[in-house]
């Protein structure tokens, strides 16, 4: 391949006298060097000034207390200690954890259980469930908590579904009921995030050698067997994309929660998302809501290190 | 292959149509149920006895649901051909030259990936109510571009390091410009990969919540999503106009994912895997 100096050369009959110099001075060609962050400029300046400042905003508005209107006191680390503290900011992040149970553990069970099952064979026919599993992940999350609100009410197919094999006993307004709230709304998301881990672990597979499979076969290894020693370590990739995926969306959720219970009953399904929201811009404690907003955001960021940690370090 | 193959084959499919059926189900609840006559109260999955249209005519001119869908393809008509530039410039080059840098560049970017809109959102109220931006299309506009920003930077990125790089030398010998190289060789190029980023950028656009129930508290300036999960607040109880609000503000999604479903599914399950 050649290097850099001599395509200019190569290029000097066309170019204008200044580029000539360029080729000799090893400055001016290390400024030339620098040319192309005029291509990536204004992706920069849009991508710093409306998200990379606003999140170091959120860092500097941590530290006061402020109403939103009048000036704010230094409080130092006071609203982390509050987070601390506060039994409803706990529960908050509390709940947020909980549904990581729903929107990432038990999704991606899920998914691996179908990908055990559906790993051997070519399959005709995959279109069209792959189209129906995305279909959760491409409509907006308040269409689906809107939706799941009408499943989940008094006359909807949930309490339907139950009367009609004679359970009436168990029906009730699922998301109005304290001990029930939080798994209904956690179910939502393992509706929405089951498709994606199914896909991503099934596409995974098919780069699987299906010789692999024979050769397990023949070695005598069951389903369970094979699925541990060929399946499972060449899934190690989409395993932890899955993981990071869910998580995230556990912990960010805002959309669902909002539209369902709105963090009811009492605070049986509040999650940081929520508070950060109704603290900020209903209860006037705007540093409060971003020193959670941070809380979050060092949460996720977290999480996404050590699941990529993790993965990587084993593979 | 022996009969015990054939017996797992069909019970993959078996187990396939059950969670298809399980994901089908709750689209067909809601659809059902915006057939139904206004007003009345619907059980569960209820077969309409009259195919009612009215309830869609309800919700798309009283309930205000044809503004909602103008607004939100307002701020998309904004957003996405300004993602889909910038990304492509900027994926140019982190992608193709060697600038000094370029990796430290790119990994700033990338990072990006983790921010939730959680995190932007408080101070981008109080910044943008300061320029005049609140309540404007622009202000979220403006947000959403650099929201998206990191994955599409890493999208284009990926793709221009993907096309051969004996290409854009070749070009270079013969004399072309880099803006040259990029309008003439690379773009033309890159239009699968820039209409799936372009897909994926619209549905994002179209399906945010958080940041426009903050920036646009003028509920008459609401996008689709803001105004359903306004509408779900004022009027619970009217079951089928509320289910044909929420059909209208997925269809357009939906139409662009039959349509498109092949690019859209690729970029999704790729998209993770970059992400």
């Amino acid at each position: 391949m050649p290097s850099r100096p001599q395509v200019q050369q190569a290029t000097k009959a066309r170019v204008e006298p200044q580029d000539a110099a360029r080729v000799q001075s090893p400055g001016t060609r290390r400024r030339s060097a620098y040319r192309g962050y005029v291509y990536v400029l204004p992706a920069f300046a849009v991508y710093f000034c409306f998200a990379v400042l606003p999140a170091l905003h959120t860092a500097y508005l941590s530290l006061f207390e402020w109403d939103g209107v009048t000036l704010g006191d230094w409080v130092g680390l006071g609203n982390y200690q509050e987070i601390l503290q506060d039994p409803i900011l706990r529960r908050s992040v509390f709940n947020a954890l909980v549904l990581v149970v729903f929107f990432s553990f038990v999704p991606i069970v899920l998914g691996l259980a179908m990908t055990g099952l559906l790993a051997r064979y070519r399959r005709p026919g995959m279109g069209a469930y792959r189209f129906l599993f995305m279909l959760p992940q491409v409509v907006p999350l308040v269409a689906v908590g809107v939706t799941w609100r009408w499943l989940y009410g008094d006359d909807g197919l949930v309490n339907q579904a139950f009367r009609a094999v004679g359970l009436d006993g168990v029906t009730r307004a699922w998301l109005g009921d304290f001990g029930a709230a939080l798994i209904a709304v956690g179910l939502v998301g393992t509706w929405v995030l089951s498709g994606l881990c199914m896909m991503l672990f099934l596409s995974g597979v098919q780069k699987v050698d299906p010789s692999l499979y024979e050769a397990a076969r023949l070695d005598g290894a069951g389903p369970v067997r094979e699925f541990v020693s060929v399946t499972l370590p060449h899934l190690r990739g989409e395993l932890a994309v899955a993981m990071t995926v869910t998580t995230v969306a556990a912990l960010a959720s805002f959309d669902i929660v909002y539209v369902t219970t709105n963090g009811g009953p009492g605070e049986q399904t509040t999650v940081p998302g929520l508070l950060v929201y109704r603290l900020a811009f209903s209860e006037g404690k705007v540093g409060l809501a971003a020193a959670l907003a941070v809380v979050l955001g060092c949460l996720i960021l977290a999480i996404v290190y050590l699941i990529n940690r993790l993965s990587r370090s084993e593979s | 292959m022996n009969t015990a193959t054939r017996s797992e084959r069909w019970s993959g499919y078996a187990l396939l149509t059950v969670m298809a059926i399980a994901v089908v189900i709750p689209f067909l609840s809601v659809f059902l149920a915006s057939l139904q006559p206004a007003g009345t109260p619907v059980v569960g999955l209820t077969w309409p006895e009259r195919w009612s249209w009215d309830n869609y005519e309800q919700a798309w001119s009283v309930a205000g649901f044809s503004d909602l869908i103008r607004h939100s393809l307002t701020i998309a008509v904004g957003v996405v051909p300004a993602s889909l530039v910038l990304a492509a410039l900027a994926g140019y080059a982190l992608g193709t030259m060697r600038l000094p840098g370029g990796n430290a560049v790119a990994a700033f970017f990338i990072a990006g990936l983790t921010i939730p809109v959680e995190l932007i959102v408080v101070p981008l109220y109080f910044d943008l109510r300061g320029l005049g931006l609140t309540n404007s299309y622009l202000g979220v506009i403006l947000v959403e571009i650099a929201l998206f920003m990191p994955f599409s930077v890493f999208w284009m990125r990926t793709h221009f390091q993907s096309t051969p790089q004996s290409l854009v030398e070749a070009a270079r010998i013969d004399g072309a410009s880099s803006a040259t190289i990029l309008l003439r060789i690379l773009l033309p190029l890159a239009r699968p990969s820039l209409m799936t980023l372009g897909l994926l950028v619209f549905m994002w656009s179209w399906n945010q919540f958080l940041l426009v129930l903050v920036l646009i508290q003028d509920t008459t300036k609401h996008t689709a999503p803001a105004g359903l999960g306004f509408f779900v607040g004022q009027n619970s109880t009217d079951i089928p106009t509320l289910a044909a609000g929420t059909i209208i503000v997925m269809l357009p999604i939906l139409i662009l994912f039959v349509i498109f479903q092949r690019s859209f599914i690729a970029g999704l399950l790729q998209g993770a895997m970059k992400g």
